[in-house]
């Protein structure tokens, strides 16, 4: 696979020099791939925030480097510029940022930005909002006559229109029903596939994104922990607990069996795995 | 983010004197103190209300470094009354070049603005930098009462003083959210000319505006929930209560007054 985001010893201070000096990120390193699906997860102030402002060039690294595509992308200032729209940035609860008249002129702020012909910034608004699941009809009101679950695919596709090569979105289902969620994280796997795309999704809520993500990162302390495959990372189920991450109910409940003294497969984090699991360790019983 | 540094009535917990003074004898001390600048004459009397300042300042434990760090915001309007005062005042001519002179009036003048500005300054900044905003609106409130039997809203003006206080540090963080957010979608505050950069400011203000409102909106159901009503029958946490070395600061704060209508009447 061929990386796109490189980070190498990154540190980030916050208020460097004064009383208030924190250190939220203690030198980092992980690669990014081409096309794939990464999980960012982490308590609130594990410094999981901080690590993603770092991808796009929003935040300085204190020490280290954020390389995209091979380049540092603080090599230069207008690198700097042109990296926010290569790599997509959706903060917690998007809604809250939109201020144009109409969605059409919402979504098209990130495209004008990048100083496009008008035909294609057209072409790329009509693009996002069918990506985010926006009828034609919706263009034209004002986003703020919207419901919450709309605003909110309103902003995605606002950063979806600069058709990043990396997406980053920032708890994307907070505060959505089950049905929305599953909607908008459809929405946001379809775009990965039409555009090879990388996308990266930030959550304190292991069970969603250990669903949907191809590897996993835990944050905890500004430092990462474990990096891997979901399978990978879930096999160390107590550890996780004990680093304050709600860990899938199932997950905990086989550590709890396996403590009892019965074989399980440790790595087990969706209900389905666990019948597998189960049925498996009981054929190898029944064998017997 | 330069955002975070702004000190707007910041307050530095402590346990000084100055810090435990009841609010109520300390924004009368401010009170006292502004028109004692205002009533000072000559170099006497403007040197005696300064050695207060700085004897106050002293036993307020809070650094100098951060009073000059307050007084920053000034610099521009105390450098403009200097040139004014020094410039267009008649009297004796010192310097002159071309239609610019220089009195001796002029000079001192200027000196007396530029003092008193920065005095009046430093002792805001003295309460506000002892006294926490709770306590302020509190002793605020108390010390306006008597205002209310004219129809005065004193309690509803301090409801509001405290709430604004409240929600400045988290307007503030609010404000530097959405400008990371628009800047994320490629907003660019820092170039092109002045409407330029007035036009990029439209994406940070409209969310800042829509998400006040829905705070407030959200607040005044929640104080609503819990049986707010206003200030009829409404009782506090807090009880001021004035010490014995309160009634001190005030006798002080009418001495200090006295010294300085003594001074003027003198002619120092």
């Amino acid at each position: 696979m061929e990386p796109i985001i490189e980070i190498k010893h990154l540190t980030h201070i916050y208020s460097p020099n004064t009383p208030f000096e924190q250190k939220a990120l203690d030198d980092i390193d992980l690669t990014i791939y081409r096309g794939e699906y990464l999980g960012i997860i982490g308590r609130t102030g594990s410094g999981k925030s901080t690590l993603i402002q770092h991808l796009n060039g929003l935040m300085k690294p204190t020490s280290g480097q954020v390389l995209f595509e091979g380049q540092d992308i603080w090599s230069s200032k207008a690198l700097t510029h042109s990296i926010r729209f290569q790599v997509g940035l959706v903060f917690q609860y998007p809604e809250y940022q939109l201020f144009e008249e109409t969605v059409y002129k919402d979504i098209s702020f990130g495209p004008r930005n990048m100083k496009l012909e008008e035909e294609e910034i057209d072409r790329r608004v009509r693009q996002a909002a069918a990506f985010a699941g926006l009828s034609d009809e919706i263009l034209s009101r004002s986003p703020f006559e919207l419901s919450g679950g709309q605003k909110r695919r309103v902003a995605i596709a606002g950063v979806i229109a600069m058709e990043p090569k990396v997406l980053i979105l920032d708890e994307p289902t907070a505060g959505l029903d089950p049905a929305g969620s599953a909607s908008i994280l459809a929405n946001i796997d379809a775009y990965r596939q039409a555009n090879n795309a990388t996308v990266i999704i930030v959550s304190h809520s292991m069970e969603d994104v250990a669903r949907i993500t191809d590897r996993l990162v835990v944050v905890s302390h500004g430092t990462l922990p474990f990096v891997g495959a979901p399978r990978e990372v879930f096999s160390h189920g107590e550890e996780l607990n004990e680093l304050g991450l709600s860990v899938p109910a199932v997950n905990r409940v086989f550590a709890r069996i396996r403590a009892a003294g019965i074989d399980l497969d440790p790595a087990v984090y969706t209900v389905d795995q666990a019948k597998a699991a189960l049925l498996k360790a009981l054929a190898r019983k029944g064998g017997r | 983010m330069a955002l975070k540094d702004i000190t707007l009535g910041q307050y530095f917990p402590g346990n000084s004197l100055l810090h435990r003074f009841d609010p109520r004898s300390k924004i009368l001390f401010t009170v006292f103190y502004i028109a004692a600048i205002f009533l000072c004459r000559w170099v006497v009397s403007y040197g005696f209300v300064l050695a207060v300042l700085l004897v106050f300042i002293a036993i307020s434990h809070v650094k100098p470094k951060v009073f000059l760090k307050g007084m920053k915001p000034v610099v521009f309007i105390v450098i403009f009354t200097a040139i004014l005062n020094l410039f267009y005042t008649g009297g004796h001519v010192l310097w002159s070049y071309g239609i610019f002179k220089i009195t001796e009036e002029g000079l001192w003048k200027a000196g007396f603005m530029v003092l008193r500005i920065l005095m009046l300054i430093c002792c805001t900044l003295l309460l506000t930098y002892t006294t926490s905003p709770i306590l302020l609106t509190d002793g605020l409130e108390r010390l306006l009462r008597p205002l209310k039997r004219f129809g005065f809203p004193v309690h509803e003006l301090s409801m509001m003083m405290s709430i604004a206080l409240r929600f400045i540090p988290t307007l503030i963080q609010e404000t530097d959210k959405i400008i990371s957010a628009q800047k994320a979608r490629g907003a660019d505050f820092d170039s092109g000319n002045l409407i330029q950069k007035a036009k990029a400011l439209i994406p940070i203000l409209i969310p800042l505006f829509i998400s006040s409102f829905r705070r407030a909106e959200e607040l005044a159901i929640a104080m609503e929930c819990r049986c707010y009503h206003g200030d009829e029958g409404r009782t506090s946490l807090r009880q001021l209560k004035m010490a014995p070395r309160d009634w001190v600061l005030i006798g002080f704060c009418v001495v200090m007054v006295a010294a300085v209508i003594a001074l003027r009447i003198l002619g120092l």
